[in-house]
């Protein structure tokens, strides 16, 4: 229990580091990997708590968390890339 | 361990809500609001309502942050800058008192607790619920509804009709629209083709001739 308890004191401290990162990120990418880190640490932390209050079946949901989180990632960095969300293959840029 | 958890949840959503009311750089806003979303996912999960927290997250940091994405597109990503008037001292001033009058009634003494299982509010219909979910102590017979989540039983058995509803709403709402803009987007794309033609303009691949013929076929459309 002990051990599940200091997971979530670093999966708590996590959470604030990469929510600093987004608050303060320089950069776009800066805060696009702070979501991208938050959403996974929340991850954890819904897996950690389920089974910290003895209910692992917290578990499945978890899972389905880190799927939406890939979504959402993808929808932003092609919003970055192309400038536009509805194209389901843009045409192939030069320089790749 | 809940309370210490809650309280460094609730912190960083107000921390997140105070930022995406400073920011002015759109996308920034919609990456915050992306945490604050995952965030008051936390604190559902906390309270035990796992099914809320699955939805927050899909809708809120899934579906609203590309709904937000695709409306940049369109209106830009810097917000105008705001200039102080002081015409809003007077509402700011009005939502601070009756802020500060809310919580002056709640501290009332005769007022019940947070949560307090005897509270008027939790009396006629709780304690039913609670039955009908969670197994009795001692008695391992399965329950009515057999779910151990109250939230669960809740949103999913006796609201189910209601969630039904919502979801009928939803879809009939989203058929719609997908109607409307593939419609818009269609005749745009026939006006392109029909277009005066430019050298530049590459030329179109075969089935989309195919379409601007079809289209030309039936003037007016």
């Amino acid at each position: 229990m002990s051990m599940f308890a200091a997971a979530i004191i670093g999966v708590v401290v996590t959470m604030a580091m990469a929510l600093l990162r987004a608050l303060m990120g320089p950069t776009i990418y800066d805060r696009i990997l702070a979501v991208n880190t938050f959403g996974t640490v929340t991850v954890l932390a819904i897996s950690i708590f389920g089974f910290l209050m003895g209910r692992p079946e917290f578990l499945d949901i978890a899972l389905i968390y880190a799927l939406i989180n890939f979504a959402g990632t993808i929808a932003v960095l092609k919003f970055l890339r192309y400038g536009d969300l509805g194209r389901a293959s843009a045409e192939p840029d030069e320089d790749i | 361990m809940e309370g210490i958890l809650n309280i460094i949840l609730l912190g960083g959503m107000a921390v997140t809500a105070i930022a995406i009311a400073k920011m002015r750089n759109l996308f920034v806003v919609t990456m915050l609001s992306g945490i604050y979303s995952l965030l008051s996912a936390g604190i559902f999960v906390l309270l035990d309502a796992v099914d809320v927290a699955f939805t927050e997250a899909a809708v809120g940091a899934g579906i609203t942050t590309v709904l937000f994405l695709s409306t940049l597109i369109l209106v830009g990503r810097e917000a105008k800058p705001r200039q102080f008037r002081m015409q809003a001292i007077l509402p700011f001033l009005l939502v601070l008192a009756v802020g500060a009058g809310l919580i002056f009634a709640s501290l009332d003494p005769n007022m019940p607790r947070f949560g307090d299982p005897n509270s008027p509010a939790n009396q006629r219909l709780a304690p039913e619920f609670l039955a009908d979910s969670v197994p009795q102590v001692g008695n391992e017979a399965p329950t009515r509804v057999g779910i151990p989540n109250i939230v669960t039983t809740t949103l999913a058995s006796y609201r189910g009709y209601d969630t039904l509803g919502e979801v009928v709403v939803i879809f009939t709402a989203g058929i719609a629209v997908l109607i409307l803009l593939g419609a818009a987007r269609r005749r745009r794309e026939d006006e392109e083709l029909e277009g005066p033609e430019t050298g530049a303009k590459p030329e179109p691949p075969k089935e989309d001739s195919r379409m601007a013929d079809a289209s030309k076929e039936a003037p007016g459309s």
